[in-house]
């Protein structure tokens, strides 16, 4: 039996067992539109196509799938191109199906034409225009394929309206044969020996732990290999989950804002284990200076991440689970009676630098703390939610002060730094999870650049919270201007912005607002007890920084407290 | 340090754009690049000569491997190689130069593959070297135009490159 260009597409979502997506109609996919018409997949609309990106981005980290989203040609595929970067740089798997003008019309400039292929090729895993129907299925197999496998990552996949017209006949491969696309699985056997060789002669060992560890869905193995040699673990903005925050080997998130004991720990380390991570500027702070005394070992995936920005001692490519589960495997053979008493010195250091500083904040009974509110989420909630923030100000202090014991719970902007970001990933991880609470940490600034979706969450009935730290600044920025631009707040006043509660309520939805630090909780409380989505507006304290930080380009030694 | 890179790419819509584009948007150095099909039509040979420090061939390495349709990737500095270029050179031709014009051309085993009242236009073959000397020569006789492939290499001995 033949089917259209547009059944094909539909059936390779379903055979790839795809629940749902999120999209936006126009010309081109007129035809896919019409087939979802009277299909069960489920499509949610959103108000602008950068929000079905991040939408899908949302669903994927909070469920490991592969998310997908759907759009026309021209804008609506130009749209795409944040949420597609933004997925890149977080390795998020992700399929995003474009339409195109018809194969006779590309390069005229037709309307609504954009050479998306183009345009996206920097900021995808690969993309693929298709030119015949019949190539169809094969490149839809190949594109779940690519995202999901090896290092994770966006695809998108350009379908020009001819080819979604026309009609062949359906075969959905079995299985896919890409030459050129083999990643590696398996670390190798001698490279893991000789890391947990170096690993066992360490005297003062970190774990430095990135977001590949909830990519791979290691947290479990990683858990156990730390605890059982007993070895302190620091985690990225990405990696965060990845390791119980409230296990005593924990020591918060490293980097520019991170914590005072991990990164000396991780400067006076004399092995530094990296898994899933990637030396991001954010982390190292001036390279040179970062773990200068440690031999490095780099588990990852992606062999381009190996000795990329710092000079690996041990690098082991291969999949971070696989690794580490053939790890704790080789590590049964090891005698580790005496771990704790071989690390009780540096497990002395640690907890003297932890003594020394702490995270915190000044409590007040005027103003609201921005820290406080984000306290108070995680008590109200007992932790038991998912998390997506913005980014800027509010995206640090959720980082700081919501404790995550559990990976696929944090949806955040990390390479890419997209505002914006947080609404629609809360939309997407609610659609998959709708009985789990969702809250969307948020400034006042980047909430403002996809608040149309409020309309979303109101149509679909979707309980998201969100949880605006509003200090009438952009925030970051200004904490930049303070420090380094001697005060000058060039454009980062945010003084004109929408009265909060009667812009969720011109939606439909509900709007709290806490302008006291004793208002707080019960904003939170009557929130969460509403059946539906809530925008809670607390005005916070307007100048409050966020620290520890790293000034841009200084050692991560060498760290501003407050 | 220069190296000379050769690719093997699947002979696909965009493949060059993805490798250009790799070198263009990481900030690697394209010092000549050539690329045509195999003897197999659905696979392309491209040879790129490039520059930088260990630690960034190591990366060019690296990410072009990562592109899915790019199928082997030989940096033949690491072993030995043939290495060859051809350039069109157009000179300016008078009754002065032209004894001199053909005894370079033959010197160098050129051919000269075009020729007017005014003007030479001679094929050159050659290594790096090759080329530069020639160049070198035939300038002050007043060099027109030049054009060149840019370079295809090959590895030495029996090896196949992919």
């Amino acid at each position: 039996m033949k089917l259209t260009g547009a059944e094909i597409l539909i059936e390779c979502l379903k055979r790839e067992g795809v629940e749902t997506i999120f999209g936006y109609p126009g010309g081109v996919v007129l035809n896919v539109y019409d087939v979802l018409y009277n299909s069960d997949l489920k499509h949610v609309l959103v108000r602008h196509e950068q929000a079905a990106v991040h939408a899908a981005d949302g669903y994927a980290r909070a469920t490991g799938r592969v998310g997908v989203a759907l759009v026309t040609s021209g804008p609506g595929a130009t749209n795409t191109v944040t949420g597609l970067a933004t997925a890149y740089m977080d390795s998020v798997p992700m399929v995003v199906i474009s339409g195109q003008v018809p194969t006779g019309l590309i390069g005229n400039d037709a309307f609504q034409e954009a050479d998306i292929v183009g345009i996206t090729r920097p900021c995808t895993k690969h993309n693929f225009l298709v030119k015949d129907v019949k190539d169809l299925a094969r490149i839809m197999r190949e594109a779940f394929y690519l995202a999901a496998t090896g290092r994770p990552g966006p695809v998108l996949v350009d379908l020009p309206k001819d080819v979604v017209v026309n009609s062949t006949k359906f075969e959905y491969p079995e299985s896919v044969s890409l030459v050129g696309y083999n990643p590696t699985i398996e670390g190798h056997t001698g490279q893991i020996k000789k890391a947990l060789k170096a690993i066992l002669a360490a005297k003062k060992p970190v774990i430095y732990a990135g977001g590949g560890v909830v990519l791979s869905d290691a947290s479990e193995e990683m858990t156990e290999f730390a605890r059982k040699l007993k070895i302190p673990v620091t985690m990225t903005l990405m990696g965060l989950g990845g390791f119980p925050g409230s296990d005593d080997l924990s020591l918060g998130m490293l980097g520019m804002h991170g914590t005072y004991r991990a990164n000396l720990a991780v400067t006076e380390c004399d092995l530094l284990i990296a898994l899933g991570a990637r030396f991001d500027d954010r982390v190292t702070g001036k390279v040179d200076e970062f773990a200068p005394r440690a031999k490095v070992i780099h588990v990852d995936i992606d062999p381009t991440s190996i000795s990329k920005n710092v000079k690996v001692d041990i690098p082991i490519v291969g999949d971070l689970k696989a690794v580490l589960t053939r790890a704790l495997d080789m590590l049964k053979e090891e005698d580790l009676s005496t771990r704790d008493k071989d690390l009780a010195p540096w497990e002395a250091e640690i907890n003297e630098w932890k003594a020394r500083h702490m995270l915190g904040y000044e409590q007040s009974d005027e103003v609201i703390k921005p820290q406080y509110v984000v306290e108070m989420l995680h008590e109200v909630t007992g932790g038991d939610c998912i998390i997506s923030t913005e980014v800027g100000q509010n995206q640090m202090w959720a980082a700081q002060f919501f404790e995550l014991d559990k990976p696929r719970c944090w949806l955040t902007s990390g390479g890419l730094g997209t505002m914006g970001y947080g609404f629609p990933a809360a939309i997407g991880a609610q659609v998959a999870f709708p009985d789990k609470v969702i809250i969307d940490i948020a400034g006042d600034g980047s909430i403002q650049m996809n608040s149309q979706e409020l309309a979303t969450v109101v149509q679909y009935k979707l309980p998201v919270k969100i949880a605006i730290l509003n200090n009438r600044f952009l925030g970051m920025v200004r904490q930049w201007q303070e420090l380094f631009y001697g005060k000058r707040y060039s454009h980062t006043v945010m003084d004109n912005a929408p009265d909060f509660v009667k812009l969720a309520e011109a939606y439909g939805a509900l709007g709290l607002r806490a302008e006291k630090p004793s208002e707080v909780v019960d904003v939170i409380k009557k929130a969460l007890a509403h059946d539906g989505p809530v925008v809670m507006d607390f005005i916070v304290d307007r100048e409050e920084g966020v620290y520890p930080m790293v000034p841009a380009g200084a050692a991560i030694s060498k760290m501003l407290l407050a | 340090m220069r190296h000379t890179i050769t690719i093997t790419v699947e002979n696909e819509f965009g493949v060059l754009s993805r490798v250009v584009g790799l070198f263009s948007g990481r900030g690697f150095n394209i010092d000549s690049l050539s690329v045509a099909e195999t003897m197999e039509p659905a696979i392309s040979r491209m040879t790129i000569v490039t520059r930088g420090d260990d630690q960034i061939i190591e990366q060019i390495i690296k990410q072009l491997n990562k592109l899915v349709n790019v199928i082997k990737v030989i940096d033949l500095d690491e072993g030995e190689y043939i290495d060859r270029e051809m350039i069109l050179v157009k000179m300016n031709a008078n009754e002065k130069n032209k004894p001199e014009l053909l005894r370079l051309t033959e010197i160098f085993r050129g051919k000269i593959v075009d020729v007017t009242p005014a003007t030479y236009t001679i094929e050159l073959t050659g290594d790096d070297g090759k080329i530069k000397a020639a160049l070198e020569l035939f300038q002050p006789l007043g060099i027109r135009e030049i054009t060149r492939t840019g370079k295809v290499a090959m590895q030495r001995g029996s090896g196949n490159n992919g």
